[in-house]
């Protein structure tokens, strides 16, 4: 199973809780795909609302690794901001790093989350980078102090799965030792299973399981995804090729 | 003296934050709070003077991806 930052996970799904129709579908779709890792955020709270406490309640009682995030920030300074609060909300300084550089695609800003990446780095953070495939914004990130790097599949919320394989692919055999998650983009078990083939660590996602009809059934899909890609990568994969060659044999056929 | 809590124009005459976190009804709420971008530890609330301008974010646990 993944290790990220010397902490070995039970599960290659890291799930969001965001956007649940209730919170007992949150905790039945935690129990049945048995994913290790849950985001979450801080938001603003109103005075005497004790919103947060209620929530951190029903998170607790998952009984799995806590990683917040630092969604919707625009500016490192934000970022920064936010990943500190977060760590003294949640007590870890685990964090989910989000510079958002674009409001329609909600991609990464990667000059703004290096810069970030490297501050929380010096301030004893466990860095996540939600980021692009590109090559050299990863080593970037990895320089900045990055043990765990999170390209995107597809923008955020679309369900359009994994964008750019051959991306994908060149940044496992660039890595091949540090800790690689999808984050974001998967709509499909399908997916979670081809990052999977590709040799990816654990893929994290939120709306294709929240937004589904029965989100339970689909984190338990993704969960069983995720192990038979996962096997298919280990079992070591035969070669495309591009002429049939016959599976049965030949020697021996009647009529010859 | 006016300042501005969570993106909210409003009156306090609360000296430090820990003061306006009480005024507010956030005693003893798991809360995280900054003032001017800059976080604020809880431990530092009490010594955290209040100035006219001021922006305060307090922020608690919220659903996330």
């Amino acid at each position: 199973m993944p290790v990220f930052y010397d902490t070995e996970v039970t599960s290659r799904l890291m799930l969001g809780t965001a956007q649940y129709p209730s919170p007992a579908i949150l905790a039945d779709a935690f129990k049945r795909s048995g994913a290790g890792i849950a985001t979450v955020s801080v938001r603003r709270e109103a005075g005497g609302a004790r919103a947060g406490q209620a929530f951190w309640d029903i998170i607790r009682a998952l009984g799995v690794h806590v990683l917040p995030n630092t969604a919707g920030c625009h500016s490192v300074r934000e970022a920064v901001t936010t990943a500190q609060m977060a760590r003294e909300l949640f007590d870890t300084n685990w964090i989910k790093l989000e510079v958002i550089g674009h409001a329609d695609t909600l991609q990464p800003d990667p000059f703004g989350l290096v810069e970030a990446a490297r501050i929380l780095t010096d301030e004893g953070f466990a860095v996540f980078p939600y980021c692009t495939e590109d090559l050299v914004l990863c080593e970037r990130l990895v320089e900045a102090g990055c043990r765990v790097l999170m390209p995107w599949g597809a923008p955020i919320g679309t369900g359009l799965g994994l964008n750019n394989i051959y991306g994908l692919r060149s940044l496992r055999a660039h890595f091949p030792d540090l800790p690689l998650v999808i984050d974001a983009g998967l709509g499909l078990p399908s997916q979670a299973a081809h990052a999977m083939e590709l040799g990816y660590d654990a893929v994290l996602l939120n709306t294709a399981v929240a937004r589904a009809g029965d989100p339970a059934a689909m984190a338990e899909g993704f969960a069983l995804a995720l192990r038979a890609g996962r096997l298919g990568y280990e079992a070591d994969p035969m070669e495309p090729r591009d002429m049939a060659a016959p599976s049965t044999p030949v020697l021996g056929r009647a009529f010859t | 003296m006016k300042i501005t809590v969570n993106g909210t124009a409003q009156d306090t005459a609360a000296p430090t934050l820990d003061a306006l976190l009480e005024e507010l009804g956030h005693g003893g709420a798991k809360i995280a709070t900054a003032v001017n971008e800059t976080f604020v530890p809880a431990a530092l609330r009490p010594q955290q003077r209040l100035n006219e301008g001021d922006c305060v974010e307090i922020v608690a646990p919220r659903q996330g991806g």
